[in-house]
C-alpha cells in the first residue's frame, strides 16, 4: 500500500498523519514509507490513498480551504479522487473537500465564535467504509478538535439525502452516545462531525484521529480508523 | 477598469459573527439594531473596456473562488467611469 500526504503552506498535521499511517502500515504487506507531496506538485507518484491534513493551509485567506481547493497538488487530487482513489480530509483537509466540491456542504466559523481545542466524543455512525471497518456502527470514541471553522451546514434537502444514503459519518455525542445539543461543540447542523461521499471513498472530518493514535499520547481511538485503511486498501 | 464583488452569506445561513456585532452594538447603545449581517467586499482593477465582458469574467471568477456559493450570494458591481 502506499499513501500520499499533501502539503500545503500553513499545514501543520502532516507529520502526524504521517506517523499514524506508518504506525498502521508496519508489517502490511507490501507497505512503504507514506510520501508527502508538496502543493505544487501535480505530478506524484500512483497512491492507494491520499491525505489532507489540518491545519492553516495559505493562511486560510478569503474562506478555510478556498485557496488550498485550486492549488496544482489538489487539481491532481479530484481529477484521482474521481476516479475512485480514496481521500481522506482532517480538519482544515475537510474544509478543502468541501470548498472543491467533493464533499457536500459547507464549514462556517464555530457557533461560538471561539476556536475550540479540546477533546470530544464522536459516534460511528456506520462501519460499513473502508475509513471505518475497524469500528462498531454505534461506537463512542474519543478524539481532540481543535478548529474555529466546523460548523458544519447543508441546506434541508441536502442533509436528508445524507441521512437516507448514510453518507455521515461521525456525530457529535456524550460519552454515552447521546447526540446532543450541549455534545455540539461547534453548532454543525445534526451533530456533523464528518461525511462521506456517495460512493464513500472520500471522508472529511473535523476531529483529529491522528492526535490520539497512540496509547502513549493518551489515547488511541483514532488508530482503528489508520489500521482500517490500511486492511481496507492493502 | 474597477469593479467591486460584494460576498454576502445567503438567507437562513447563520452568520454567528453578525450575531456578535449586534450584540456589541446593542452594549453601546444602538438598541434598535434588530439584525446584522456580515460579509466581504473585494475590489478589483481589470485590464479589460468591455463593461459586459468584465462582468462575465467577474461572475466565472466568483463561482470559482471568490464565492462558496454553498452558503453564499455575491453580487457585482463595476465602475465603467473613466
Amino acid at each position: 500500500m502506499k499513501a500520499a500526504i499533501v502539503v500545503f503552506p500553513g499545514s501543520n498535521c502532516d507529520r502526524d498523519v504521517q506517523v499514524a499511517l506508518r504506525q498502521s502500515m508496519r508489517g502490511a504487506p507490501g507497505h512503504d514509507e507514506p510520501i508527502m507531496v508538496w502543493h505544487k506538485d501535480a505530478d506524484f507518484e500512483k497512491v492507494d490513498l491520499i491525505v489532507l491534513p489540518g491545519g492553516f493551509s495559505y493562511g486560510d485567506y478569503l474562506r478555510c480551504g478556498a485557496m488550498a481547493a485550486h492549488s496544482p497538488a489538489m487539481t491532481e487530487v479530484v481529477r484521482r479522487a474521481k476516479a475512485g482513489v480514496p481521500v481522506l480530509g482532517i480538519c482544515n483537509g475537510f474544509q478543502m473537500l468541501t470548498e472543491t466540491g467533493l464533499l457536500p456542504g459547507a464549514l462556517l466559523r464555530n457557533a461560538g465564535l471561539k476556536f475550540v481545542c479540546r477533546d470530544v466524543h464522536i459516534r460511528v455512525e456506520t462501519s460499513q467504509s473502508p475509513f471505518t471497518g475497524r469500528y462498531q456502527t454505534g461506537q463512542r470514541l474519543r478524539v481532540p478538535i481543535a478548529h474555529h471553522d466546523g460548523n458544519y451546514v447543508a441546506d434541508e434537502e441536502e442533509l436528508e439525502r445524507l441521512e437516507a444514503r448514510g453518507q455521515i459519518a461521525f456525530r457529535y455525542c456524550e460519552p454515552d452516545g447521546a447526540v446532543t445539543e450541549a455534545a455540539n461543540p461547534n453548532g454543525a447542523a445534526r451533530n456533523v462531525a464528518g461525511v462521506f461521499n456517495e460512493a464513500k471513498t472520500v471522508l472529511g472530518l473535523m476531529p483529529h484521529p491522528e492526535r490520539l493514535a497512540d496509547s502513549a499520547l493518551g489515547g488511541a481511538d483514532g488508530r482503528p480508523l489508520f489500521d482500517g485503511l490500511v486492511e481496507a486498501l492493502s | 477598469m474597477k469593479a467591486r464583488v460584494h460576498v454576502t452569506l445567503k438567507p437562513g445561513i447563520l452568520d454567528p459573527q453578525g450575531k456578535a456585532i449586534q450584540h456589541a452594538l446593542g452594549a453601546l447603545g444602538f438598541g434598535a439594531v434588530d439584525k446584522v449581517r456580515q460579509g466581504k467586499v473585494i475590489d478589483l482593477e481589470i485590464a479589460e473596456t468591455d463593461p459586459e465582458a468584465a462582468r462575465a469574467s467577474l461572475r466565472e471568477m466568483c463561482e470559482k473562488l471568490l464565492a462558496n456559493t454553498v452558503i453564499e450570494n455575491y453580487a457585482i458591481e463595476i465602475d465603467a467611469g473613466p
